[in-house]
């Protein structure tokens, strides 16, 4: 009896192990799928170019932030349906980070190590993209064109695979700055500054240009204590007796700013950075933290500066493209300024990758940057050069007014230190057959 | 079972426990090291995660499956390693092993602090206060600079040695230094739940007046149990800020303590082996449920969510049909198979 048992037990146990190392097996095959690329143009076949990127789609920066890479992609979806890039097609992955640095830490590395993408385009944040800044450039993954106006993008001897697109806040603050001086000599000024890289660098920029005996008080806030509002900031204000307050606030700081003042009493000339310049995202935040009670009619009169055309401007050419590519690629989002961001970093990318060649590289990607002269949306043209990995170095001025952002004044030109010239040049139409 | 077999189980037999145990953990992490070498880099740094998580989670599962104490603030726990680890390793030139001692030591400081308030406490209101400080501790980081704030700290991450070649990838290392973290803790904690404090633990957790009736000192056994799951936290902190390599407060939120607390829920109160289950899952569902999200054709926004709504679905579901955890199930399956060892059959005849 115990002899005929033997073997079904022994078999039992065979088959047990056979199944327990195969499972082991199996999962180590799954997981180790996609080895590291050696080539120089990984994510780059015949036919297709794989790009990524991180993006807060939910969390505290998704409102009005998520529409910017569905935006983008609509251009890339555009492009392709007309033939791509030099016969390749861009195929955009954007990932979620919920404006969580550790999150963007462990997509990124994701995107590059797993999913092998050529580059990395239009990484939203500051503390976000710090993260990942490093780790890029240590892989020699390209890093373009980084949603934020951090100056920290401008490294080019430690950094080099990383170059920014937007105005930073130092050039802005020295731009808004200037105005002020101009128009408002004389009269009291007030900072409202977030406590990190955006209040910090624009009020480099703004005490270059605004003499310090004119400036009667600076605030600051947390955004971790947004909630608790910005009252005691705007009695401070008021008390100074600031009649211009310069705020580099992120959307929803400005907006509580706004109605804390209306609630004493203090009406200000308003001034925010460019960051804040898109109307539906004011109006909404004003109108929501108000509940109802105010709308965009305490947006009248806010100025603010921008680098790209404004959405509400139907008659630029450029508007009046990417309105089409909305509505064909992106019709589930708002046509607003986030629009206009997407769109306009994603042209500029696509003549970038055109420079590059049809021998395409991570190297001749980067050449093309370093090299680059576009003209294209921009208020002026975006360059960059091997020791200039700044994004836009200028901007103009702009107003709220009826419901609107409008452009006004000329086009400034400025970088962090030197003189501050007026362009003279009227950015380009869209190629004829694009 | 044949002769070879029979002399093979009397020797492994007559081996202590404690022996026994060793040459397991020794075996384990070679194994563990062949799998960490056989993956690409980001899977390597993947293991590295769930390495991590599995050390705050075997702590967990003793703590709450074996002592009876819920604690929904093991994140913060975490967090308090981490943040010594990174501290340490920016600003102090010690050795890696001293760092990773540094963490444990802070959690368990921290723990015996808050084990000594907890002791008092129990069910609904213990897992109150450790939801205070699930949501309390991440805030003290953002108001310090040296802290740094929101930003939160980045260390370099350590380098390894020459001898394994100048090609070998940082997130390789990093697995084998967190293998090695995962592998010493779950060898730590087997041999403490087999010991006088795991009895301990179990009988304060079954009847606290029949263990004090027994000489079983209540409340500094609780303490001791909050202490050790502590000192795991902290481990398990310091091991994340290996890897990551930076940590903030956005990383340790109130809903890492609650996947913790569902991870070992999921694969089984009490069971180690079901804890570092767990810890896979933690680690792996937000990318599967995006990869289902994406397949399915979701927004962007339900697909972030969706990780989040499976974890709960999960949860739910095991929870109704196999309360036990992953690891009753398994023992379940086990059950149908039952392999007879000689004895069985010589009783049979």
């Amino acid at each position: 009896m115990g002899q005929a048992n033997q073997p079904n037990r022994r078999l039992q146990r065979a088959m047990r192990g056979a199944a327990v190392l195969s499972i082991v097996a199996v999962l180590a095959a799954a997981c180790s799928s996609g080895s590291s690329s050696s080539s120089s143009a990984p994510g780059v076949t015949s036919n297709s170019i794989a790009v990524g990127s991180h993006q807060p789609l939910t969390g505290p920066a998704a409102p009005g932030y998520s529409e910017i890479a569905p935006a983008a992609k609509a251009m890339f979806q555009y492009v392709n349906a007309k033939g791509g890039v030099n016969g390749r097609s861009i195929n955009y992955t954007y990932e979620d980070d919920a404006y969580n640095p550790s999150q963007t830490a462990t997509v990124v590395r994701k995107l590059v190590l797993q999913d092998n993408v050529f580059a990395i385009v239009n990484g939203l944040g500051t503390p976000t993209h710090q993260q990942v800044q490093p780790f890029l450039n240590t892989e020699k993954v390209p890093d373009l064109f980084v949603a934020s106006g951090c100056v920290c993008w401008n490294q080019a001897s430690k950094y080099p695979q990383t170059y920014g697109y937007q105005t930073n806040y130092q050039i802005e603050g020295r731009i808004l700055g200037k105005y002020v001086h101009d128009n408002f000599a004389g009269q009291k000024v007030g900072f409202l500054l977030q406590n990190d890289d955006l209040g910090q660098g624009g009020s480099n920029g703004l005490s270059a240009e605004i003499p310090p005996a004119d400036v009667a008080s600076k605030q600051n806030y947390d955004v971790s204590a947004l909630s608790s509002g910005l009252g005691n900031q705007m009695a401070a204000l008021q008390a100074a007796g600031v009649k211009v307050v310069v705020g580099f606030s992120i959307p929803a700081a400005s907006a509580l700013a706004l109605l804390a003042a209306a609630q004493i009493g203090y009406h200000p000339q308003w001034v925010f950075s460019s960051i804040d310049a898109d109307i539906t995202t004011m109006s909404g935040l004003v109108s929501s933290f108000s509940k109802g009670k105010a709308g965009a009619s305490l947006l009248e009169g806010v100025l603010t500066a921008g680098y790209l055309p404004s959405a509400s401007d139907t008659s630029n050419p450029w508007v009046a493209l990417y309105k089409k590519i909305h509505d064909q690629y992106d019709s589930s989002n708002p046509f607003d300024a986030n629009t206009v961001y997407g769109m306009s970093w994603a042209y500029n990318f696509i003549q970038v990758v055109q420079k590059a060649g049809k021998n395409l590289s991570r190297k001749s990607l980067t050449d093309a940057m370093n090299s680059a002269d576009l003209s294209g949306p921009g208020l002026l043209p975006l360059t960059y050069s091997s020791t200039d990995h700044r994004g836009y170095e200028g901007e103009q001025m702009a107003k709220f007014e009826s419901g609107a952002v409008k452009l006004f004044g000329p086009v400034y030109k400025a970088i962090e230190t030197g003189s501050i010239t007026s362009l003279t040049t009227t950015p380009p139409a869209p190629p004829a057959n694009f | 079972m044949t002769g070879m077999e029979q002399r093979l189980r009397a020797a492994w037999d007559r081996v202590p426990p404690l022996g026994r145990r060793v040459a397991t953990a020794v075996i384990a992490y070679l194994v563990l090291i062949l799998v960490a070498n056989g993956l690409n880099r980001y899977r390597d740094f993947q293991i590295s995660e769930i390495a991590s998580f599995a050390v705050v989670a075997v702590g967990l599962t003793v703590l709450t499956g074996l002592n009876g104490q819920i604690s929904l603030g093991h994140g913060a726990l975490m967090a308090v390693g981490a943040y010594t680890a990174a501290v340490l390793l920016i600003h102090a030139h010690i050795p890696l092993v001293l760092v990773l001692a540094a963490c444990v030591v802070s959690g368990a400081v921290v723990g015996a602090a808050v084990g000594a308030v907890a002791a008092r406490l129990r069910g609904p209101y213990l897992a109150g206060a450790t939801l205070a400080l699930a949501v309390g501790l991440p805030q003290i980081p953002k108001s310090y600079k040296y802290f740094g704030r929101d930003q939160g700290l980045t260390i370099n991450p350590p380098l390894p040695p020459k001898w394994l070649g100048d090609t070998f990838p940082l997130e390789r290392w990093g697995a084998y230094i967190c293998l090695l973290g995962a592998v010493v803790a779950v060898f730590l904690l087997t041999n403490l739940v087999h010991s006088r404090f795991g009895r301990e633990f179990a009988a304060v957790r079954d009847d606290e007046v029949a263990a004090s009736l027994a000489g079983i000192p209540v409340a500094r056994t609780q303490v001791v149990a909050f202490m050790v799951s502590a000192a795991c936290a902290g481990l398990g902190g310091g091991l994340l800020a290996l890897v990551l390599p930076t940590i903030g407060p956005g990383g340790f939120t109130l809903t890492l303590s609650i996947q913790l607390l569902v991870a070992i829920v999921i694969g089984g109160m009490g069971s180690l082996p079901g804890a570092v289950v767990g810890a896979g899952l933690i680690v792996f569902l937000p990318g599967w449920s995006d990869s289902l999200a994406r397949g399915l054709g979701f927004s962007d926004q339900i697909g972030a969510n969706l990780s989040l709504a499976i974890f709960g679905g999960v949860l739910i579901v095991v929870i109704l049909a196999l309360p036990g955890g992953i690891a009753d199930g398994l023992r379940r399956i086990r059950r149908l198979f039952p392999v007879r060892t000689r004895r069985d059959t010589a009783t049979a005849e």
